[in-house]
C-alpha cells in the first residue's frame, strides 16, 4: 500500500517542468535567425531577472519579442486543453471525452466567431463569447447524450459528434457568407493556430487559468470518487452536485480560452490524459497537474514542428496534433487491453 | 486500532430508529405515485443484524435507500444514534452509515488497496493526502474480510465473492456505526453467502456495528439475523424474530410460492418448499 503523497505529487510536477523547460528551449532555438542554446538560456535567466540591458538586442527580440510569446501561448493553451479533457473525461465518466469530440471547442469557436462579427475589436470580448459557446454546447450535450434519465456514454459520444458537425456547418456558413474578410486567416485559425492572436494580454489569460485549474484541482479527490460511481461517491460524502458545477464551468472555461486564442486544436484533451494516466496512474491529485504540464509540452513541441518541418511555410498546430494524436491514440487504446 | 466504530453508542438507545416511515414517488410531480412505501416502524440496536425480506418491488431497496439519506421520507422519522438522518451533512452521513450496493463499473482500472482507502474520504479534509492512519485502516479493514492478500491486485480481476468483501471492507474503512447492505449474496455461491453472512454477524457481535441487510435468502436470514422486517408492496408487513415473522400462510401469500415453515431445536425456522402433492 503506497498512497499518493503531496510530495511525490510535487517530484513528478517539477521533473515535468524540466522537460517542458527544455521543450521550451529547442522551440526557441527552432527558426530562421539562429541563436545559440546557451545564449537563450542565458538569455531566459537575465530576463527572468529583470536583466533586460545584459541580453544583446537581436536575442532579446528573437526570444522575447517573436518566439516566446508564441510559446507562451501554446503552453496555455496546451494546459487549458488537456485539463479539461481529464475534467469532461471523470464527470462524463467517459474515457473518450475530450473538449474536441464533445464538440465543445466547436461551440467555442462559434462564440468566438459571433463576437468578432459583432465587435472585431472589444477586448477579452472573445474570450467571454467562446466560454459562453462552451458551456453551452456542453450543457446541449448533456441533455442529449441522457437516455432514460441516466447519462449514456455511445449516446453522449454520439450527441457530442453530431452537435460538432452541425456547429462546424453553422461556422462554415458564416465564413462563407463573410468572405472579402480574412477567409484564409479564420480557417487558419478554426484548424488551431497560434500565431493570430496578438493583441490579448496573455497575462489576463494566464491568470483567469490559473484560477479555473485551481477551482478543478481542489475537487481532485471528489473527482477520484466520482470515477467508481456517482451515487457510490454520494455514499461517501462527496457533494457531487458541486462538483460538477465547478468542473463543468471550470472545463468550459478553459476550452474557451483556448479556443478564443488558437482555435479548435483537437486530441489534447483526448491524449494526453490518457497518456498521463498510463505513466502516472489514475489518481486525479496526480492526473491533473500532470496532463496540465504534458499538455504544454505537447503544444510547444506541436507548434514547433509545425513552423519548422515545411519552413518558411507553416502548418496550422492543430493539424500537427490530429496527425501525430490520432495514430498514437490508436495504438494506445490497443495496446491498453491488458 | 482497527476499523471499528469510530462512536460508541450512547447508553441503550437503538442505533437506528425507524418510525412511521412513509415514502412515495412518481414519475413526475402531477402525476399519481408509482410506488409507495410505508408507514413502516422499527428499531435496530448495536450488535444486532437486522433482515429486510420481501420480494421484489415489495420496497426493501427504497427502504434502504431511505436508511442510507439518499430519499428523503414522505413522513415520518429516522434516527441515527439521536440525529435524523436528514439533517446530517453529506459528509458526517458517510461516517455514520456506509452503504454496500452490487458495484458498478470501474471506468479506469483500480487497486484492491486503494479501492478500499476511498473509504477514508469522508474523515478527511478537501485534496487530502492519506496520512499513515488512513492505511493501517485500511489494511484493517482488508483483514477483518480476510482480504489481506487482495491488497494489490486489480479490483476488475477478483472473482465475485472477493470482489464482495473488498467493497465490504471500504464500508468498514468508512469507520461507521451503521452497515447497509442492499442484495450482498446476488453474485454469491452458496459458500460465498453463508461465509458473507457468518462475517456480518461477526462484525455486529465483535465490532458492534448495527447491520442491516436486504436479501433474497429467506434461510440464511432465519439463521443469522436478530430481527427480521418483511415487505409486501410497499407495506411492512410485519417486524420480529423470523420465529414470529414466519408464518406459513403469511409468507406464502407474500412470496406466492407453495412455502412451508419447519421450527428447528435451535429455535430458528426453516423455509421448506412444498412439493407437489
Amino acid at each position: 500500500m503506497r498512497p499518493l503523497t503531496s510530495k511525490r505529487v510535487a517530484v513528478i510536477c517539477l521533473g515535468l517542468g524540466a522537460v517542458l523547460f527544455a521543450a521550451v528551449v529547442v522551440s526557441l532555438r527552432m527558426g530562421a535567425y539562429p541563436i545559440a542554446v546557451s545564449d537563450i538560456v542565458k538569455g531566459l535567466v537575465q530576463g527572468a531577472l529583470g536583466r533586460w540591458d545584459d541580453i544583446p538586442a537581436e536575442n532579446r527580440l528573437v526570444i522575447f519579442g517573436l518566439r516566446l510569446p508564441r510559446i507562451a501561448l501554446g503552453v496555455l493553451v496546451g494546459a487549458s486543453l488537456a485539463t479539461s479533457g481529464a475534467g469532461f473525461q471523470a464527470l462524463l465518466r467517459n474515457p473518450l471525452a475530450d473538449p474536441y469530440v464533445l464538440g465543445v471547442s466547436s461551440g467555442a469557436a462559434l462564440g468566438a466567431i459571433l463576437s468578432l462579427i459583432a465587435a472585431p475589436h472589444a477586448a477579452g470580448l472573445i474570450q467571454l463569447a467562446a466560454f459562453v459557446g462552451a458551456l453551452a454546447t456542453i450543457a446541449v450535450v448533456y441533455l442529449l447524450g441522457r437516455r432514460g434519465g441516466q447519462l449514456d456514454s455511445a449516446t453522449l459520444l454520439l450527441a457530442g459528434i453530431i452537435t460538432a458537425s452541425f456547429l462546424s456547418a453553422v461556422i462554415m456558413f458564416l465564413m462563407t457568407t463573410l468572405s472579402g474578410r480574412d477567409l484564409r486567416g479564420m480557417a487558419f485559425w478554426l484548424m488551431g493556430d497560434l500565431q493570430t492572436i496578438s493583441s490579448v494580454n496573455v497575462k489576463w489569460l494566464y491568470l483567469v487559468m490559473a484560477i479555473a485549474l485551481g477551482c478543478i484541482y481542489s475537487t481532485a479527490s471528489d473527482l477520484n470518487l466520482i470515477l467508481t460511481g456517482e451515487q457510490e461517491a454520494r455514499h461517501l460524502g462527496v457533494n457531487v452536485e458541486r462538483v460538477k458545477l465547478v468542473v463543468y464551468v471550470g472545463a468550459s472555461v478553459l476550452t474557451g480560452l483556448a479556443v478564443s486564442v488558437s482555435g479548435a486544436i483537437g486530441y489534447v484533451g483526448l491524449l494526453v490524459p490518457h497518456l498521463m494516466r498510463m505513466i502516472f496512474g489514475t489518481d486525479y491529485r496526480l492526473l491533473i497537474p500532470t496532463s496540465a504540464i504534458g499538455g504544454a509540452i505537447l503544444i510547444v513541441v506541436a507548434d514547433t514542428l509545425a513552423r519548422t518541418v515545411v519552413a518558411p511555410t507553416e502548418l496550422p498546430v492543430g493539424a500537427m496534433t490530429a496527425l501525430a494524436g490520432a495514430p498514437v491514440f490508436i495504438y494506445l487504446m490497443r495496446r491498453r487491453v491488458r | 486500532m482497527s476499523a471499528a466504530p469510530a462512536m460508541p453508542a450512547a447508553g441503550n438507545t437503538p442505533s437506528v430508529k425507524v418510525e412511521q416511515v412513509t415514502y412515495a414517488y412518481a414519475a413526475t410531480d402531477r402525476s399519481a405515485p408509482k410506488f409507495t412505501l410505508g408507514p413502516a416502524t422499527f428499531e435496530a440496536n448495536r450488535r444486532e443484524l437486522i433482515a429486510i425480506l420481501g420480494p421484489n418491488a415489495s420496497g426493501k431497496s427504497t427502504l434502504l435507500r431511505l436508511l442510507a439519506g439518499l430519499a428523503k421520507p414522505l413522513a415520518g422519522r429516522i434516527e441515527i444514534d439521536g440525529t435524523e438522518v436528514g439533517q446530517l451533512d453529506l459528509r458526517t452521513r458517510a461516517r455514520r452509515i456506509a452503504l454496500v450496493q452490487q458495484e458498478s463499473e470501474l471506468l479506469f482500472p483500480l487497486r484492491v488497496w486503494e479501492y478500499v482507502l476511498q473509504g477514508r474520504y469522508p474523515h478527511g479534509r478537501r485534496l487530502r493526502f492519506e496520512s499513515d492512519e488512513d492505511c493501517l485502516l485500511a489494511g484493517n479493514a482488508l483483514a477483518q474480510v480476510g482480504a489481506d492478500a487482495l491488497r494489490d491486485r486489480w479490483m476488475d480481476r477478483l472473482s465475485g465473492g472477493e470482489k464482495q468483501r473488498v467493497i465490504l471492507a471500504r464500508a468498514l474503512a468508512q469507520q461507521p456505526s451503521l452497515l447497509l447492505l442492499d442484495e450482498p449474496t446476488q453474485h454469491l455461491d452458496i459458500g460465498g453467502k453463508v461465509e458473507l453472512l457468518r462475517r456480518l454477524r461477526k462484525l455486529a457481535d465483535e465490532s458492534r456495528y448495527t447491520v442491516i441487510v436486504v436479501t433474497h435468502e429467506l434461510d440464511l436470514a432465519a439463521e443469522f439475523a436478530d430481527r427480521v422486517v418483511l415487505l409486501q408492496k410497499g407495506k411492512c408487513l410485519s417486524v420480529g424474530t423470523a420465529a414470529e415473522v414466519y408464518d406459513p400462510a403469511v409468507l406464502a401469500e407474500v412470496f406466492e410460492a407453495p412455502i412451508d415453515v419447519e421450527m428447528r431445536a435451535s429455535g430458528r425456522p426453516r423455509v421448506i418448499l412444498r412439493g407437489n402433492p
